[in-house]
């Protein structure tokens, strides 16, 4: 384990990704988190033998299982492969210091990055065979503060995070990721525009820091029926506020299910000029907190946004599993990916809303 | 409009405290909350991207800009458009671009520093994802020449795109603005330079933009704003055909070229387009003509800041303008042999001016109370170096003490009186609200002050007025006594007051006649004469008051009960109420605001006339118009900010009458008695009304409902206004409080209203504008108790008991019954349709026996809380 992993397509990753995505739609995988909760893991699960002794309660430290419960996240990426995903995400959506903190692990955040991204490098490797490669996305989660919203009703110009802050969180975690093996960056779950853009900021000084680059996938999410982030902006000013970090795809996921994301995915598809991805979430949770929309059903959403020509990768966020991934993974594969328009050359600017000159 | 000028971008000039005075000095004082309403005044205006300067000497610039960028991210009415971030340090632009999620636009950076600086922060920059305005300024210095320009942008474009990989549509060159028309031969061909750059930079160098700050290019004709503008908009016109896409400016202020006179156009376009030598002097010799037109009049007219010092600081006094005093001050206190000289000299000549033309009735009250302010700050500035120089004191016409006496918290009217005073050069020492008579006394002495002025509006301040007076004379005190107020009277003064007090006691009845009064009152030879005239005056009044018979007869309480309004009790209409109990209620300003009756706010600042006409009267209204943009931007504040809390409750309960009393059962089931008075005149045609007769009698068999209210939307206002105060800002203190008043009232209009609709709901299908509440439309009343129908103030301990008033809503009661905050309201309803409002005027010993019975009072309470109607 000491020495990263590598697939032989590496090398020639990103020009494989694209090509690849112009052939098919590319699938992602689905839920980590609605997979673990299903092996009820107790308190002692959650700190294996080396967080034993650990000072506070560390159960739903999820991301903390990948040191702890290692067998368990190879085996849910592995279900997810066998269900056909071109891309497993590492379960890395808390494991940055800013939200290991919550757990006074923030010291960590490092190993939980790094071996998140190995254990998904194994399985991708496992699976992977020339006619199907097998992609890693290292995962940069959204965090669990915001640059750009105040904490405190009273002191509207107060914040609880800065810039500076999320870039040293994120470029740590960046380079535990790749050091561990992830092909892609993923920028998953924004609901704060100023949040992710201090990980890309952050993406790029570690890209330059290693002398080479590796595709990235941004992927915000549309909290509710407004339409915007949770930070206010619209789908397509938060495309232009990140547009510059030259994204291989530009996506949406989660809070909403497909049939209520369709909308935005649409208005993403015409405004983006990369790659498309949508993972939404398996319907919206019921009075219980599941979710029930079944695999069926989900994939023919996603099928008829093939069909309509709006994505390049698909995928699930919360609720969705293997079942889902399958049936989606079925639903579109003889559907053509959606063509990436050639734009007009404009000053693309944005507040909360676009503004293109 | 043409293609070009249609995709033209405005970028709000007006956020830059280099280009704005007003701006700055928010910045500066730390008023953020209307810095943001500047910011949005421009988005709403147009502003497609705003830009923001923190560039000023005294400011942490880094800190300023972090802190408004954060604010602005939280209103959504200006965080809605592109930010474009303006320093001339990389650092402020650095911090700014950290605290922004849109895509913004860096203004500006520029080869100035060399190759190396530049790359860096343009790879910054794009790693930060943002366009950048790059200036046309190289290691050599800013370009002047088409080519300098051209050749620069060119370079700079290549470092960028090429060895950056910079987006080139993401790049907004500045090939400098420079002003034209200076009277330097080498300046006249400016603007051409900058167009003819412009269209070579958009020919060939593929995707770039071009702006500019386009205030520069007038820049030597400050103070004639037409011309100005009029140059502004033959340059755009120019430009923007020549590629110019978008700029830094006052959308707002732009004339539209085709509207130009042509004559001035023909001149400014030969300046702008440098087509002869006369060019500039054309210009020069017409610009006078057109100084100060119509147009003018909406925007800053400067031309009066090139007035000597001294006509400029009484411009400043006249017109109320606070944005240049102290570096007049400043100024004018270099220029002189003493700090004191300025406020003795100037200064008080140009308060002369506004006192002159106040009295002349050309200068209304609130503008007198905005010169207030602007003296306020002058003589703020002066003061540490007065006390300095250890000089001594300014001398003043005189010194006085003034008070709202003890149990009143009414303070509005006091203190327009102390600023129109202050105006005048007296020396104003206000104890404010509830002041105990000894306090009065006691300061009056230690201060050694020259008059002591009290006042007060509800009516038994009128007996602590003469409980003062006495103490005065009891002291031995020989200082002359004002008295004022809204339920004070010249009448009241000679019978009650005056009397008891050998020295001159004045009625005065408003803030104008408080100048004239206090002057006389000052002088040695004059006040014998003005006293002894007082003195005769109100022993006419006072016989006037003896002789006066009752225009209509008095008549026995039995007499007036017979009398009473009744109705067919077994057919009336009464409506049980949805819910009974209490109910707290919170609301917005934003909703109060709706529900304002304007025409007493003008009545607080002496206007008179019914609004909204009066915004049109021929005499004041111009002063009215300006006075109610004033109050709406205040409102603007207090509401945005939410500066002020209304809350207020209200009850609704079962009750009945017995004959002048109303038995009301409370929310823990007991039966509490309020207590109302008769009307005890001969009524030939109507009733002898009291209050319980709209209530039915507990003989009739029928439940019948009564309901109490109290409402304040003054919590907040005596911190906001005493923060006011302490920046010498007295015409946004009374601002304030009238304000508060206002939205009390306005509260008491919306919850009458909602209680007539829905929680009593007796009125369920009501749908009235605002105008027909004011006017009353509504069926039922809600007399307030110590108003004309239920004069008598201690029933409000029983509305505060029935509806837990105080722990509610924080309203408190003083020992005579004013409510506290000052801004509220309280009172009962009575739903009945035939309840209307009625005075009970004066009643009779009969009566005043009945009432006390009924009380529980001995003769001497009953004489104190009775009085005034009582004795008329």
């Amino acid at each position: 384990m000491s020495t990263p992993l590598t697939t032989q397509f590496n090398a020639q990753l990103p020009a494989l990704l694209a090509q690849l995505a112009q052939e098919r739609i590319l699938i992602l995988d689905g839920a980590m988190g609605t997979m673990i909760q299903a092996y009820q893991f107790s308190e002692e699960d959650y700190r294996g033998e080396q967080f034993a002794d650990w000072h506070c309660d560390v159960k739903g430290n999820n991301d903390l299982l990948a040191i702890t419960q290692p067998d368990t996240i190879r085996t849910i990426h592995e279900q997810y492969l066998a269900a056909g995903s071109d891309i497993i995400e590492t379960n890395t959506f808390n494991a940055t210091t800013i939200a290991m903190a919550d757990y006074d692990m923030q010291d960590i955040s490092k190993d939980i990055n790094l071996a998140a991204a190995r254990l998904a490098r194994q399985a991708a490797d496992k699976y992977s065979t020339p006619d199907k490669p097998r992609f890693v996305a290292g995962v940069l989660g959204p965090t669990n503060r915001t640059a750009s919203i105040s904490p405190d009703v009273n002191d509207p110009g107060k914040r609880n995070v800065s810039f500076d802050e999320l870039v040293v969180a994120y470029e740590e975690s960046s380079h535990a990721l790749l050091d561990g093996g992830a092909d892609i960056i993923m920028l998953e779950t924004i609901f704060d525009t100023l949040n992710a853009k201090a990980a890309a900021f952050a993406v790029e000084n570690v890209f330059e820091q290693r002398g080479k680059r590796s595709p990235v996938m941004v992927s915000g999410t549309i909290t509710d029926a407004s339409g915007r982030t949770l930070s206010g902006q619209t789908t397509e000013a938060f495309y232009h506020s990140m547009r510059h970090l030259e994204p291989l795809a530009m996506g949406l996921n989660c809070a909403l299910g497909p049939d209520l994301l369709r909308q935005y995915v649409n208005e993403l598809s015409t405004v983006a000029d990369c790659l498309v991805s949508a993972h939404p979430n398996a319907g919206l949770p019921n009075e219980f907190g599941e979710y029930d929309m079944d695999a069926a059903e989900m994939a023919e959403h996603i099928q008829e946004w093939a069909q309509s020509g709006l994505v390049n990768i698909v995928g699930g966020c919360c609720g969705s599993t293997p079942e889902h991934i399958a049936a989606i993974a079925q639903a579109v594969q003889k559907l053509a990916p959606r063509k990436v328009p050639k734009l007009p050359t404009k000053m693309r600017l944005s507040g909360l809303e676009p503004f293109v000159h | 409009m043409s293609q070009a000028a249609s995709s033209f971008i405005n970028i709000g000039e007006r956020t830059n405290v280099t280009g704005s005075a007003m701006f700055k000095r928010l910045i500066l004082e730390e008023d953020y909350e209307t810095a943001l309403e500047v910011a949005k005044q421009q988005v709403e205006n147009g502003a497609q991207i705003i830009d923001i300067n923190m560039d000023e000497a005294m400011l942490d610039s880094e800190a300023a800009m972090v802190r408004f960028l954060n604010l602005i991210a939280s209103e959504p009415d200006i965080s809605r458009v592109p930010i474009m971030i303006d320093s001339s340090k990389w650092s402020v632009i650095e911090a700014g671009l950290k605290c922004v999620q849109g895509k913004s636009v860096v203004n500006s950076i520029s080869l100035k520093e060399g190759k190396e600086p530049f790359i860096a922060q343009a790879k910054l920059i794009k790693r930060y994802g943002a366009a950048t305005v790059v200036m046309a300024f190289d290691e050599t210095g800013q370009a002047d020449t088409i080519e300098r320009k051209f050749n620069i942008c060119e370079r700079s474009y290549r470092i960028l795109v090429d060895e950056v990989g910079f987006p080139p549509e993401d790049i907004i060159f500045d090939p400098n603005i420079f002003a034209v028309a200076t009277g330097i031969e080498e300046h006249n061909n400016y603007a051409v330079d900058f167009i003819e750059a412009t269209r070579k930079i958009r020919q060939e160098l593929p995707h770039a933009h071009v702006s500019g700050g386009l205030s520069n290019i007038s820049f030597s004709f400050r103070g004639n704003n037409p011309v100005r503008e009029a140059m502004h908009s033959v340059f755009l016109y120019h430009a923007i055909k020549a590629g110019m896409d978008m700029a830094i400016v006052n959308a707002g202020q732009l004339e539209v070229y085709d509207e130009i006179p042509k004559e001035l156009r023909d001149a400014v376009e030969d300046v702008i387009l440098n087509r002869h030598d006369q060019a500039t002097d054309n210009l020069l010799e017409l610009a006078p003509k057109y100084q100060g037109d119509g147009k003018a009049a909406k925007v800053e007219d400067l031309a009066w800041r090139e007035l000597p010092v001294s006509k400029r600081l009484e411009h400043g006094l006249v017109k109320g303008i606070t944005d240049y005093i102290i570096e007049d001050t400043e100024e004018a206190r270099l220029a002189a042999e003493k700090p004191l000289h300025v406020i003795e000299g100037p200064l008080m000549d140009g308060m002369n001016v506004v006192g002159d033309l106040f009295g002349e009735g050309k200068m209304f009250l609130p503008q007198v109370v905005k010169s207030a302010r602007v003296m306020k700050k002058a003589v703020g500035h002066l003061q540490p170096f007065i006390e300095a120089e250890k000089d001594g004191k300014v001398s003043s016409n005189g010194k006085i003490l003034m008070a709202t006496v003890k149990g009143d918290v009414h303070d509005i009217g006091k203190n327009i009186v102390g600023v129109v005073l202050q105006c005048n050069n007296f020396e104003v020492i206000d104890l404010g609200v509830m002041v105990p008579c000894a306090k009065i006394l006691q300061v009056a002495k230690d201060e050694n002050v020259d008059m002591i002025g009290l006042s007060g509006l509800i009516t038994p301040s009128l007996d602590e007025m003469v409980y003062v007076a006495k103490e005065m004379q009891r002291n031995g005190l020989d200082l002359p006594l004002l008295i004022g107020g809204a339920t004070t009277s010249k009448a009241h003064t000679a019978v009650k007051i005056e009397q008891n007090y050998d020295h001159p006691v004045v009625y005065v009845s408003n803030a104008s006649r408080a100048v004239g009064v206090c002057q006389q009152l000052i002088s040695a030879t004059q006040r014998p004469i003005f006293h002894e005239k007082l003195q005769k005056e109100y022993a006419v009044v006072r016989d006037q008051h003896a002789r006066k018979t009752p225009r209509t007869k008095p008549i026995t309480l039995a007499q007036a009960r017979d009398n009473k309004f009744t109705c067919d009790w077994s057919k009336a209409p009464i409506t049980t109420p949805k819910k009974l109990g209490v109910q707290s209620v919170s609301v917005s300003l934003a909703t109060l605001r709706e529900y304002i009756d304007w025409t007493p706010f003008f009545l607080t600042w002496s206007l008179a006339g019914k609004y909204p006409r009066i915004l049109e009267d021929e005499v004041v209204g111009t002063e009215a118009t300006e006075l109610f943009n004033d109050a709406q931007t205040m409102l603007n504040h207090l509401c945005d900010n939410e500066l002020l809390t209304a809350k207020g409750v209200y009850g609704l309960f079962a009750a009945n009458s017995v004959d002048d009393d109303i038995h009301i059962t409370n929310s823990q089931g007991e039966v509490v008695v309020a207590h109302h008075l008769r009307q005890q005149t001969h009524k030939p045609k109507g009733a002898n009304y009291c209050l319980s007769d709209y209530i039915a009698p507990a003989t009739s068999q029928r439940q019948d409902y009564i309901g109490a209210f109290a409402v304040t939307a003054g919590i907040g206002e005596e911190e906001l206004s005493a923060g006011f105060i302490a920046d010498g800002d007295d015409y946004n203190s009374i601002m304030v409080k009238a304000l508060a008043d206002r939205l009390a009232e306005a509260f008491a209009e919306y919850l009458h209203q909602q209680v007539r609709v829905e929680g009593w709901g007796y009125a369920a299908d009501e749908t009235l504008d605002n105008e027909s509440l004011i006017r009353e439309l509504y069926q039922g009343i809600r007399p307030a108790p110590g108003y004309a129908a239920c004069p008598e103030h201690t029933e409000k301990q029983l509305i505060w008991d029935l509806l837990e008033a105080e722990a509610r809503t924080s309203m408190k009661l003083t020992e005579s019954y004013a409510m506290f905050p000052g801004a509220a309201v309280s009172g009962w309803y009575f739903a009945h349709p035939d309840a209307r409002y009625f005075a009970v005027a004066q009643i009779q010993a009969d009566q005043v026996t009945d009432y006390s019975t009924r009380k529980g009072w001995d003769e001497q309470t009953a004489q104190m809380w009775l009085g005034p109607n009582i004795n008329g």
